[in-house]
């Protein structure tokens, strides 16, 4: 498993070197492919009055009239070695891997983002636990109770669930349970988990039950079909026929082949949230990622956007390599070599 | 000074601009300026002051959908920024802290009596008050206004602000404080400090009204010694009555009282609260609910509730009662490109501006909420305004058919003719008047074919640059343009002077280019009274109205909702339609 786990983590730096390159060509080639000048992309910074000599000292100072193959190379100087930043009145070091420095506030961008991980990072976790729980025991029971009223029931929330957009949830809800009944936290609230853990909880909780509730909704309908699928399988009733307890028979086989697919699923999920969730931190303003790469998107800050593309890679990357491991945990079958 | 704009939905237009008829809102609520009102209706802010006091206390509370361009006096342009910017920074002169016209004028800040012109203008000399010191206790002098004023011409590592002192300046070369030489950074022989107290500038030609410019935040003093360039902004040194105390980055910051802030030499700043916080990128539509629900104070942006907010609001009197819809010094406009043909013929550009469904406009704008129906390019809130009506808007609000025949007659053009039509895509509200103006353009058989285009880019890449305007065939460009302070120049400077067109984009003048327009530029440039230019400011928006290369769409109006926290509450007009920040207050 060791050397599957080094091979893999390999070839996800390779990866990563050619997701940063393509990034880079996408934001700093194709505009000059299309005829855009350096001074045209520094224009996009500078003073609305500013005249052509100002636009073109501050092209220069962004190092946007350097050769393409220039620009990725400093690119990834700042990931290995960090960056010196001219302030005006002296030089600012960021230690690598620093990501560059934005191009709007001057600021770099490796600790930004490392500054919004841990408000992503809770929001992700507190998130995924309440819709696994909640999302997989819906689906068992679902299944169990094919066609009752708890599964139609069940069924039709999960329906709206995944039907309800989390900027029409959030705003609901927020307006609702933090602004009329005073219940829950105002939109962008954010306690650090070590510095409050109740304040921590109670400031993201209603962002987590919102996350929760879209994500949820599927993973109940996942699980609900796959149970329904499994139940039937000549192995359950092999089970059933040994004497096994229905408990045993539900959880220790059924439920168990039912989550393989749920982990993978599980694995994609956790490690685009990581990325950022983009909707859920912009509708509740948490200062994460996600609302890091909106903020910096509608600033065309393409420093800052390359930095969330890379961060946003590598924890997809690590999700799945997680849950290449683990199926050898969940499923017996399954050998790494 | 950029001001944000609100993005109101055209659906509803026609409706909000109805309901608050109904609602029997208006800006002619009168009002004592000195005593103010403390009944709450619409427009008790504007023309007066709402909940009069000088309590001091509690925390105020502001959000931001967005960040500051900067917080570093140096490096700031939006208009919301330079209103804060007062709470913890001290220019030489400002805008007098008071509602209705009072606020329209110039009064010293930093310095004791407004500028002394002399050589005909061409210099201007400050004396500053006495016993003013920064944050730290260290007095002010003018060398520091002098540093300021340096720093903020960089504009490769500041490179925010507006770049007024470097026009306006005799810089002779020099390169800014940053790459300034010299040991004490002092280099710049445009600016004089025979003393302590007093500061002079040296200006390349006559300009009479510099009291405007010495009113930027760029004058702001700031110590040499704790500058940090392009991180100054983490920590900027006070002068004003507030000081930083936490400052996270794209986050948030708050701001407490400044003990060595003596009020005795500043006429100007209640400083009521005891505390400032401010909330950055927080959601547009968070923010309203939060302001009605009593949970924030001030959305700092200033561009207006949001259109599903303004909705609501309008349609609920209790509600609406508490907001106020003040006239900005804004126009949107379509610029008409007479280097395209046929609109290189002058009737020709007379017929769009004939044809022009003007309540159609309007109401892509929000309708009477959003705005006004204008008849010139100059808004009326800027002093020396008068009222010009060339082609009869007022008379012929959904546009004037058959005049704009003639027009085309004239031109050689009696079926019409084909041109394209940018707007920027990302702004419902300019698709929304794009649509409007192409429908009524082609019941006069002029076909215009919308071609949207980013925000981000519209200036630098597209419309702003004249190649690319002229080889796509881009007769018509819709845009708006805010004053960077409400007075001629600072309406018109980049709007119609032909000599700020540059090839290479990027400009804000698509299509103004009349040597007269230019030369009554200069010589209003000249008056060295205020008072003096005002004139000018009319015969230029006529003269733009005659060449018929601008079609004036809506004089603009905020929708801006006043929480009932708030006290001392009143907009200022020289701000530009903004709360007076730094007199709000708070009942706790």
């Amino acid at each position: 498993m060791f050397r599957y786990i080094i091979r893999r983590l390999l070839a996800s730096v390779l990866l990563l070197v050619i997701i940063s390159m393509i990034t880079f060509a996408i934001f700093f080639l194709v505009p000059r492919l299309a005829g855009a000048t350096s001074d045209d992309l520094a224009a996009r910074y500078a003073s609305r009055a500013a005249d052509a000599a100002q636009v073109h000292a501050l092209s220069e100072r962004l190092g946007l009239d350097q050769p393409i193959w220039v620009q990725y190379g400093k690119f990834v100087k700042t990931l290995v070695a960090g960056a010196d930043y001219d302030t005006g009145t002296g030089t600012d070091h960021c230690s690598a891997p620093c990501l560059g420095y934005s191009f709007v506030t001057q600021n770099p961008v490796g600790p930004e983002l490392l500054d919004r991980l841990p408000v992503t990072a809770s929001l992700a976790a507190g998130a995924c636990v309440l819709w696994l729980l909640g999302g997989v025991a819906t689906g068992v029971m679902s299944a169990l109770r094919k066609g009752s009223v708890f599964d139609r029931a069940a069924m039709g929330t999960a329906l709206a669930g995944v039907s309800l957009p989390i900027f029409f949830t959030g705003l609901v809800t927020l307006s609702v349970f933090s602004y009329s009944l005073g219940w829950t936290a105002p939109g962008g609230s954010y306690t650090p988990l070590t510095q409050n853990p109740a304040q921590w909880a109670y400031d993201l909780l209603l962002p987590w039950i919102c996350l929760a509730f879209l994500y949820a909704a599927a993973y109940a309908r996942l699980t609900r079909s796959g149970m329904l699928e499994t139940m039937g399988e000549d192995f359950i009733r092999t089970a059933r026929a040994k004497g096994l307890p229905e408990r045993t028979v539900v959880v220790k086989h059924a439920l168990r082949s039912t989550l393989t697919p749920i982990t993978t699923i599980f694995g994609l999920d956790l490690g685009l949230l990581l990325g950022g969730a983009v909707l859920t931190e912009s509708t509740f303003s948490l200062p994460g990622i996600g609302k890091y790469a909106v903020d910096a998107i509608n600033a065309h800050d393409l420093p800052k956007i390359l930095g969330v593309v890379l961060v946003a890679t590598i924890f997809i990357i690590l999700a799945n390599l997680i849950v290449d491991v683990l199926y050898a945990v969940i499923d017996p079958r399954v050998r790494l070599s | 000074m950029r001001r944000r704009t609100a993005v109101p939905a055209v659906a509803v237009g026609v409706t909000l601009g109805m309901v608050l008829a109904a609602c029997g809102g208006g800006s002619d609520e009168g009002g004592d300026n000195q005593s103010g009102k403390a009944e709450a209706k619409q427009n008790a802010a504007v023309g007066q002051i709402f909940k009069p006091s000088t309590k001091k206390g509690g925390t105020i509370r502001y959000a931001n959908a967005d960040d500051f361009d900067s917080v570093d006096p140096g490096d700031t342009y939006y208009g919301y920024a330079w209103d804060f910017a007062r709470y913890y920074c001290r220019s030489l002169t400002m805008f007098d802290t008071k509602p209705g016209d009072e606020g329209n004028k110039i009064v010293p800040d930093l310095a004791e009596s407004l500028g002394t012109p002399s050589d005909g203008g061409k210099t201007w000399t400050y004396k500053l008050r006495s016993g003013v010191k920064f944050e730290d206790g260290t007095p002010i002098t003018s060398k520091d206004v002098k540093y300021a004023v340096e720093r903020s011409l960089d504009k490769s590592v500041l490179k925010n602000g507006p770049t007024y002192f470097n026009d306006l300046l005799d810089l002779q070369g020099y390169p800014g404080a940053f790459k300034d030489p010299s040991p004490d950074k002092l280099g710049l022989k445009a600016i004089e400090t025979p003393d302590d107290q007093t500061i002079v500038f040296h200006l390349k030609e006559a300009f009479g009204g510099f009291d405007y410019i010495a009113m930027l935040p760029a004058t702001c003093p700031v110590p040499r010694d704790k500058d940090t360039g392009s991180k100054y902004k983490e920590h900027v040194v006070s002068s004003g009555p507030y000081m930083f105390d936490t400052y996270e980055a794209g986050k948030s910051f708050s701001l407490k009282r400044n003990p060595n802030w003596d009020p005795a030499t500043d006429p100007h700043r209640a400083a009521l609260p005891d505390r400032i916080e401010m909330q950055l990128h927080v959601n547009a539509n968070d923010i309203d609910n939060r302001l009605m629900s009593g949970d924030l104070d001030v959305d700092v942006q200033s561009i207006g509730v949001q259109a599903a907010t303004q909705a609501q609001i309008l349609n609920d009197p209790n509600l609406a009662k508490n907001t106020d819809n003040p006239t900005l010094a804004r126009t949107w406009f379509a610029a008409i490109n007479p280097d395209v043909a046929p609109l290189d013929n002058i009737d020709c550009r007379k017929a769009v501006l004939y044809a022009a469904d003007h309540d159609g406009y309007l109401r892509a704008f929000g309708g009477s909420v959003g705005g006004e129906l204008p008849t010139s390019l100059l808004p009326p809130s800027i002093p020396g305004w008068q009222d010009i009506d060339l082609y009869n808007f007022k008379e012929h609000k959904t546009g004037d058919p058959e005049a704009a025949k003639q027009s085309l007659q004239a031109c050689g053009q009696p079926n019409g003719f084909s041109t394209n039509l940018a707007y920027r895509s990302d702004r419902p509200t300019e698709k929304a008047a794009a649509e409007a103006l192409q429908a009524s353009l082609a019941k006069v058989g002029i076909k215009a074919t919308l071609k949207g285009y980013p925000s981000g880019d519209y200036f630098a890449l597209y419309a702003g640059k004249p190649s690319y305007a002229k080889s796509n065939n881009l007769g018509i460009m819709l845009h708006g343009w805010g004053a960077d302070w409400p007075d001629g120049y600072g309406f018109l400077s980049q709007l119609v002077d032909s000599r700020t067109i540059r090839e290479s984009g990027g400009n804000y003048n698509l299509t103004v280019k009349d040597p007269e327009i230019d030369k009554l530029l200069d010589e209003a440039r000249t008056k060295t009274s205020i008072e003096a230019q005002q004139p000018f400011w009319a015969q230029i928006d006529k003269k733009v109205m005659e060449d018929a290369t601008i079609l004036p769409g809506v004089w603009a109006k905020v929708l801006l909702y006043r929480p009932t926290r708030l006290t001392n509450v009143y907009v200022n007009e020289g701000l530009g339609g903004y709360y007076d920040f730094v007199q709000l207050g708070v009942q706790e």
